[in-house]
């Protein structure tokens, strides 16, 4: 979600301000430890796993044994623990704090879905044995789709994507496939407003639909005028995300959704940020024909450095009989996978998506995560939500310039307007906020809105942790105004694992995997650094 | 609601800072049409831990779990024993709870391990470069294709009838929606068929799984020869990564894109995923290959560091022109995954893979002995297809009411293949014991 | 005589003895700040007037390069694929892209001279 368009990212920075570190003989600072790449550690003859002696038998490798090394490394089980958890001191996480990555959701992940996903009857099941001998993992995935219906209003879910970006691919063939039924498969333009996540055009372009970019208004939703003129007889569907990706709730969406169907053509909603009206709002009562739900943001299941992530998509009446297979049928005999079409070749879904059945793993997670919060507490999540970003809104405003006026939903968006003539980017400052401790907020995105900072606090974060965040944005916004601090922002991060790094280098010449030749820490790549 | 920390008393002063008098006036954007006035009807309230642990411990007791029962089960998914510290390692919040590595001063983490993981997918695989993971293998094989097709400038892509139904499947989907040709080969349940016969200069590639999904090894050379003649790349599919200890790996054969189900390594059945892809090209491909990739560099005191870098390919910034719509990758499977391999090493992972092999080989030994079984396979690596005297898909039934998990009928991923519904895939990993065998060998003497 | 005229793409094209060379202008290399990557047109290739023939990608940014002329390509700059910083450090010199014999050089009528250049760009600040 997020992106930089600064252009002073990765350029080495002159070393101005005082670095406030002492040299150290190893170069670890206390707790924080330097840690070389397990390569650099190997010796062949060491493994941290012991296993028995092999069978002696005649191969039936048909004349294909491997002739030669892998050349994977060998280090003991202490070595190998000690390295991965230097590198997670490298990170920063939920775990530790306010992590406020506007559009990315990052809330706090309960341990209970761990331990949940981590029973043998969900974790230890294979997705092709017999399925009377899975009923209730199948029986797991139908509840999880029921809560996902009933809370959005929708008649039916596709289970099986496996990201939010593959459940906008399910989506949009749905309605690709309900077009090619009803003979309009001419219709071949996407309408995606310009502040859309770039998964929007991405997909769409991808199955063949030109995209038209429709301008926002200056109140940050969608010109719905604009849309209007253009809903031709050629176009297929819109992809709107609401609350869009300015944190702002689309007011006027359900006469977008009127035109759009009366116009011939499908409402496909971007749920990448349902996490602020879940509980409140049933997507459903808004006109929509499908949404796909992230489930890491909303339901809580665990980014991970960047997955797995699970995207299932909730589908209108008319565009249920496309959805792909499988999916789950409850009927007398129990519980069932309908996996492959019938002989009679009549099927209408749109295809397979994945081998298997989904992201079960995350689906146990999601449904822990609602049955903790039920119905009521769900509706609570939404509002803390809300009520946490319209708070950092408030306190901020007083240094910071928001993008828009009135209440926002689960995020607030500032632009870079506060900086003005300070000689400080928005990427400077969030580089500031990593020395205070702070993860910085999503930055450059959305496109519409100049220097862009948008900010999401979540609803696990309590009002303690909210001043603390506010009182540091406001310090930082001071300094970075009182017109001699602009150095110091360009020199930051001066206190993290690692100051900024030098993304051009790593463009120009691609190391994307360590080789013998490379000598060791800082060595191999300061000669190439260098040449 | 033990995961929200305002109280009420925080609530109201957080309400009179922002100046609204209650939370509906911070909704009121959403048309009251809309509104739900409370509670959504239907579903359960809050509840706490044991609650929670209950009703889900009850759905996971009506499985019969694969440590449970003699088992076989593989076409695509593989019960390994993963080591305990994977599991504790991945668990650790500053891996589990942290996004995408888009700040790398702060994640640094996670973009050397995966740093660490690319270099082990080229290693594996006899690539030059490598991704930092996709879904899985299935959707991995799909982006395979849509990369070969921009490579090449063609659109028709040539499939195995080796190939795993469901990744035909995959590819036959994204090819009818995103508008390129699939010819599909017979299905090869014998492992002879010939596939540079079907390469032409249409052909942008040719899509093989190896071992295939009915377990045959094949020297890949000669196909990879025909494919490079006729302009076209050579996709090879392994969904057993175990297989690569042990055998010539695709690369040496002259593969051009390798992708790997992940799944065997550090990250367990799951009952289908989350499972991890593994992708790699040649170094000149590079510039084509979907998903996110990690690289060194240095920071601006010149030490060395890692960022995700070539992000232009990729949709945030391509937007429509994007390589591919992927967003996330399996990021805490990869690192599951490169975890269990570190711990197994050269020589744990060598061993592992003859172990595999070694136990599959007694074990088809032994089945071969059963009356009425036989063994399809000259060639495998841990898994074989064996022809049973009637349909498979009951005799898997009758064996499962007596535990024991027998392995895939091939009619549950062929079930318009006739002459497929005797067959039956068995996949022997280094968990199955000699008493399994001899369980399963008895188990079929008695049901057949 | 060489002419050089420019885009409102901030592409330059360079006229000696009716084949054009192509780059990118000052402006625009600073925009895009440090150029990582630059993909050139195959020499023999025909292409059309306002056809995306070639790439510039920063770190953060990518931007097709569209020719200003139609013709058929006699020369890409190869040492970019090793040097791609030239294209910040020399954008009108050897930070060139592709060079293209003009079918038709009254397309040219359209493109700004250097006065017309220098005053659009400041009308852009």
């Amino acid at each position: 979600m997020v992106q930089s368009t600064d252009l002073s990212q990765g350029r080495r920075a002159a070393a101005t301000a005082p670095v406030a570190a002492v040299e150290t003989f190893t170069g670890n600072r206390g707790l924080q430890l330097e840690e070389r790449l397990i390569f650099e550690y190997a010796h062949a003859d060491r493994s941290g796993v012991d296993l028995p002696e092999p069978p002696k038998v005649k191969d039936r490798l048909g004349g294909l044994r491997r002739r030669g090394a892998i050349g994977l490394p060998g280090l003991a089980e202490p070595q190998v623990v000690q390295h991965y958890t230097r590198l997670s001191q490298k990170n920063y996480a939920i775990d530790s704090g306010l992590y406020p990555l506007g559009s990315c959701t990052m809330k706090h992940n309960p341990r209970l879905n761990e331990r949940m996903a981590r029973l043998p009857g969900f974790g230890d099941v294979h997705p092709l044995q017999p399925q009377s001998t899975v009923q209730g993992a199948i029986e797991l995935i139908g509840a999880l789709a029921g809560w996902l219906t009933t809370l959005t209003g929708m008649p039916a879910v596709a289970m099986s994507p496996a990201a939010g970006a593959h459940g906008e691919m399910c989506g949009m063939m749905a309605i690709a496939a309900a077009l090619a039924a009803s003979g309009e498969g001419h219709r071949k333009t996407v309408l995606v407003p310009e502040s859309a996540h770039g998964t929007n055009p991405a997909t769409a372009a991808a199955l063949g639909f030109s995209v038209k970019p429709i301008a926002a208004t200056a109140d940050g939703r969608v010109d719905v005028a604009a849309l209007k003129a253009a809903l031709g007889s050629d176009v297929a569907a819109i992809m709107l995300t609401n609350p869009n990706t300015c944190g702002l709730f689309e007011r006027d969406i359900r006469e977008v959704a009127d035109a759009v169907r009366a116009a011939g053509a499908y409402f496909y909603c971007d749920g990448a940020n349902y996490n602020a009206i879940v509980g409140r709002v049933r997507p459903g009562d808004l006109g929509i024909d499908c949404m796909h739900i992230n489930l890491h943001k909303t339901f809580s299941t665990p980014h991970g450095g960047g997955g797995p992530g699970s995207g299932p998509v909730v589908l209108s009446a008319r565009l249920a009989p496309y959805a792909p297979r499988p999916w789950v049928v409850r009927d007398d005999a129990g519980w069932r996978l309908a996996e492959e079409d019938g002989a009679a070749g009549d099927d209408q879904a749109l295809g397979r998506l994945k081998a298997f059945h989904g992201q079960m793993g995350m689906f146990v997670r999601a449904l822990a995560y609602m049955l903790s919060h039920g119905a009521d507490g769900l509706r609570q999540v939404a509002e803390d939500a809300v009520l946490n970003a319209n708070y950092v809104m408030a306190r901020l405003k007083a240094e910071l310039t928001p993008a828009f006026d009135g209440p926002c939903m689960h995020e607030c968006l500032f632009d870079d307007d506060f900086l003005k003539d300070t000689g400080i980017s928005t990427l400077d400052f969030a580089k500031a906020m990593i020395d205070e401790g702070y993860h910085p907020m999503t930055m450059y995105f959305p496109l519409v809105v100049h220097g862009a900072m948008l900010i999401e606090p979540t609803e696990t974060q309590s009002k303690h942790a909210l001043d603390e965040f506010c009182d540091t944005m406001l310090h930082l916004a001071r300094k970075a105004k009182s017109g001699t601090a602009a150095e110091a922002f360009k020199a930051a991060p001066l206190l993290a694992p690692r100051r900024r790094l030098d993304e051009t280098l790593a463009a120009r010449k691609p190391i994307l995997r360590w080789r013998p030749t490379n000598q060791g820490p800082g060595d191999g790549p300061l000669k190439q650094a260098a040449e | 609601m033990r995961y929200l920390p305002l109280t009420d008393a925080d609530r109201r002063e957080m309400l009179a800072t922002i100046g609204v008098r209650s939370i509906d006036d911070l909704f009121r954007d959403v048309p009251t049409s809309v509104r739900l006035p409370g509670p959504i009807a239907g579903l359960s309230s809050h509840m706490g831990e044991m609650e929670v642990e209950r009703r889900l411990g009850r759905m996971a007791a009506r499985n019969l779990a694969a440590s449970d029962a003699p088992f076989f089960v593989g076409a695509g998914a593989y019960k390994h024993h993963v080591p305990a510290s994977v599991d504790h390692l991945i668990q650790r919040g500053e891996f589990l709870t942290s996004y995408t590595p888009y700040q790398p001063e702060i994640t640094q983490g996670t973009l050397q391990y995966l740093f660490e993981f690319q270099t082990q997918v080229t290693m594996l695989t006899g690539m030059e470069v490598a991704n930092a993971s996709m879904y899985d293998g299935s959707t991995g094989a799909s982006e395979a294709v849509l990369m070969a097709n921009r490579v090449t400038r063609r659109n028709k892509a040539v499939l195995s009838g080796g190939l795993h139904p469901h990744y035909r499947a995959v590819i036959e989907t994204t090819a009818r929606w995103q508008g390129f040709r699939v010819a599909g080969a017979p299905v090869d349940a014998d492992g002879i068929e010939d596939l540079a016969a079907l390469v032409d200069k249409e052909v942008s590639c040719v899509v093989v799984q190896n071992p295939s999904v009915f377990g045959h090894v094949r020297d890949l050379a000669p196909l990879a020869q025909a494919c490079h003649a006729a302009g076209a790349l050579l996709v090879v599919v392994v969904t057993e990564v175990v297989s690569l200890g042990l055998l010539t790996p695709p690369g040496d054969m002259g593969a051009d894109i390798v992708v790997c189900e992940g799944q065997s390594l550090g990250v367990g059945l799951n009952f289908g995923g989350p499972y991890v892809g593994l992708f790699a090209t040649r170094e000149k491909l590079m510039r084509q290959m979907p998903g996110r990739l990690v690289g060194e560099t240095v920071d601006a005191d010149g030490k060395r560091g890692f960022v995700l870098t070539l992000s232009t390919r990729e949709q945030h910034i391509r937007r429509e022109k994007a390589t591919s719509n992927i967003c996330t990758n399996a990021g805490l499977c990869a690192l599951a995954f490169t975890i269990h391999l570190t711990l197994l090493g050269e020589r744990g992972f060598t061993r592992l893979a003859e172990l595999n092999h070694a136990t599959a080989v007694r074990a088809a030994e032994r089945l071969a002995r059963v009356p009425g079984v036989k063994v399809l396979n000259d060639s495998f690596f841990n898994e074989f297809t064996v022809m049973l005297p009637k349909p498979a898909a009951p005799v898997v039934e009758a064996l499962a009411e007596r535990r024991i998990l027998a392995g895939v009928p091939v009619s549950r991923l062929l079930p318009h293949a006739p002459l497929c519904a005797d067959l039956l895939l068995v996949a022997v990993t280094e968990t199955v014991s000699d008493d399994d065998i001899e369980a399963l060998a008895a188990g079929l003497e008695e049901v057949l | 005589m060489t002419t050089v005229k420019y885009t409102e793409e901030h592409e330059w094209i360079r006229i000696e003895n009716g084949v054009g060379t192509v780059g990118i202008t000052d402006y625009a290399q600073e925009q895009l700040g440090d150029v990582v990557f630059v993909e050139v047109p195959e020499v023999g290739r025909t292409i059309a007037k306002g056809e995306a023939v070639a790439v510039v990608e920063s770190v953060k940014a990518a931007s097709d390069i569209y020719t200003p002329v139609s013709g058929e390509v006699v020369a890409a700059n190869s040492a970019l694929a090793d040097a791609p910083g030239d294209v910040n450090l020399e954008p009108t010199g050897k930070g060139w892209f592709f060079m293209v014999r003009l079918a038709d050089p009254s397309e040219l009528d359209g493109l700004m001279d250097q006065a017309k250049y220098d005053a659009f760009v400041k009308s852009l600040a």
